[in-house]
């Protein structure tokens, strides 16, 4: 009788636990279907428009078939250099002030800001660099496209390169340290050099984010459908390129509009991959 | 053969103190020592003299603050947020906590081991051994950091287990070699004092041994100090020892220092008698 409650109890906790499994399974792959329909879906629709026309001429004028989104890859390359060139540094220092050297009020205000830097929404900082940037000094132009950019990846870069940082282990801060090192040195020569990939990888992490930033740039680079190096007028980018060509009515445009979302999706996946490998063959020559 | 022996089985016989290389110098005076974590008091009222050419051990129960005291004597301490220490250590003469003085300089001076090796990681075994060096000091030949690489690895003993993995990185080392990658590292750049908080912890009762061979070597050209929890250890390797015990309130004491022979021979405090016998701690 005892027995038999026994394992009535037991084949119950077997049931639920499967049950459990499953559920947990399920919505688990309900994930990566929703990944799985993104990316083939923008195979399906791009891939047909990918010509080398799609990647060396310009757009055509309203209405004809044909050109490309040239402009556009040299607008968000360049972009993404200087606002990389003005966020790195401000990102990384703030991390390694953070980390490294901060306590007391000061340090804690730093922390809030970023903290609520990172939560401020994309637009609202386009309307800001537009408001300083845009209407008094620079204009529509890469410049004020850059600094937008910027402003989105320096909480990105700092709290991913402190998180990096909190993990190096203080025996190795000490070691260094009681060896009569200035603590700037062991910032510099001992605890950046051995969390390098991880600093690399919060970098590009911020980079790939910026990448795909369309909003901010519409109120400051504007975009521009001919040939731009210049930073100092309006650029092109290329989500601001999928957006002009998904919002028109050709059915053309709406087939490139697809085929730039797999080429930004590529350059993202492309630098994302590089990072990886680089790290890896990193840390295997320090093994 | 009985593996369990007695303290008096593992002293060894009383030997003069090594001659030192620069006679009297290279001696830390202790006086008035407390140190502090924010408002947490650690230790207090510490007086030590610790001689050169002698291997003084650090000794007492968990909590003691034995390696408070330790990270006290090269300005280690400080490095913890919120940490400080009040009183006077001198080395040959000057207070190392004058307001003026250096902690960087002093480091330089005083070497320190940690209870866990901590080889850095994007290092090899040759770069950890220069680190100091290339960290601190002006850059010299290729030629003179082989000649020290090679001199600091022979003298922890381990120059012929690793002579052929110099390019490998420190951390690939076993445990106790790591360890004794340490030491090389914190002798390279001649320090006159060496500290060891735990060394040996870590380790494995082989590589304790091999680091405790390596410390009596080393006893000449440095002044060493070592804290370990472990008693065989201090009654092996130790000429002086100084026993620490905390009081009520948590606050670390020096109990007694002198001999090893006499502290675990003849204690002259009861505390100190209970610890070593096994009663206390």
């Amino acid at each position: 009788m005892h027995e038999q409650a026994e394992t009535r109890r037991f084949a119950r906790r077997r049931a639920s636990n499967l049950m459990s499994l499953l559920f947990v399974v399920l919505l688990a792959s309900l994930s990566v279907a929703i990944l799985l329909v993104i990316v083939g879906h923008i195979f399906a629709n791009g891939l047909s428009s990918l010509t080398l026309d799609f990647f060396t001429k310009i757009p055509k004028p309203y209405g004809e078939d044909g050109g490309g989104i040239a402009q556009a890859i040299v607008g968000t390359i360049e972009m993404l250099l200087l606002a990389g060139l003005m966020a790195i540094p401000v990102g990384v220092a703030t991390a390694i002030y953070l980390v490294e050297f901060g306590s007391g009020r000061f340090a804690k205000t730093v922390g809030f800001a970023i903290e609520l830097l990172a939560e401020l929404p994309s637009i609202v900082v386009g309307v800001f660099v537009w408001a300083l940037l845009v209407r008094n000094v620079t204009g529509y132009s890469g410049i004020a496209g850059s600094t937008a950019l910027a402003i989105i990846m320096i909480p990105i870069i700092a709290r991913s390169v402190e998180e990096i940082l909190k993990l190096v282990p203080n025996g190795l801060r000490e070691a260094a340290l009681a060896l009569g090192t200035p603590r700037w040195k062991v910032v510099l020569f001992v605890v950046v050099p051995t969390v390098l990939p991880g600093i690399l990888t919060g970098i590009m992490l911020s980079l790939a984010r910026a990448a795909g930033e369309t909003a901010p740039l519409l109120l400051t680079s504007l975009g521009n459908n001919f040939f731009n190096f210049n930073l100092q007028k309006p650029m092109a980018a290329m989500p601001l390129q999928i957006y002009n060509y998904a919002v028109s009515p050709y059915d053309d445009w709406h087939r490139k509009a697809w085929a730039s979302t797999l080429v930004l999706i590529a350059i993202v996946a492309i630098m994302s991959g590089a990072v990886k490998f680089l790290t890896r063959r990193w840390k295997h020559e320090s093994n | 053969m009985n593996p369990i022996r007695s303290f008096a089985d593992l002293i060894p016989d009383a030997v003069p103190a090594a001659e030192s290389r620069q006679g009297a110098e290279r001696s830390i005076a202790i006086r008035g020592l407390a140190a502090y974590y924010g408002k947490h008091k650690a230790i207090e009222g510490i007086d030590l003299d610790i001689g050169p050419g002698v291997i003084t051990a650090i000794i007492g129960p968990s909590g003691c603050g034995k390696s408070t005291l330790i990270r006290c004597i090269n300005r280690m301490h400080e490095v913890i947020a919120g940490a400080y220490a009040t009183g006077s250590v001198t080395l040959d003469g000057t207070d190392i906590y004058t307001p003026g003085s250096d902690p960087v300089q002093i480091r330089r001076r005083i070497g320190m081991v940690f209870q866990k090796p901590n080889p850095f990681p994007t290092r090899t075994v040759y770069e950890n051994v220069i680190a100091g060096l290339r960290l601190n000091l002006p850059r010299k030949s290729k030629a003179d950091y082989d000649e020290v690489v090679e001199r600091s690895l022979r003298s922890v003993a381990l120059w012929d287990e690793v002579k052929d993995k110099l390019h490998d990185a420190g951390t690939a080392l076993s445990g106790g070699q790591q360890q004794r990658l340490c030491i090389a590292r914190a002798i390279a750049i001649k320090p006159e004092v060496l500290l060891l908080d735990e060394p040996c912890s870590a380790l494995d009762p082989t590589a304790t041994l091999k680091i405790e061979d390596l410390l009596f070597s080393l006893k000449i050209d440095y002044t060493i100090v070592i804290v370990t929890h472990n008693m065989q250890q201090a009654a092996r390797a130790s000429d002086r020892t100084a026993f620490l015990m905390a009081d009520e309130n948590h606050v670390g004491h020096l109990v007694e220092a002198g001999p090893t022979r006499e502290i675990f021979l003849k204690p002259k405090d009861s505390r100190t008698e209970d610890y070593i016998s096994g009663r206390l701690g």
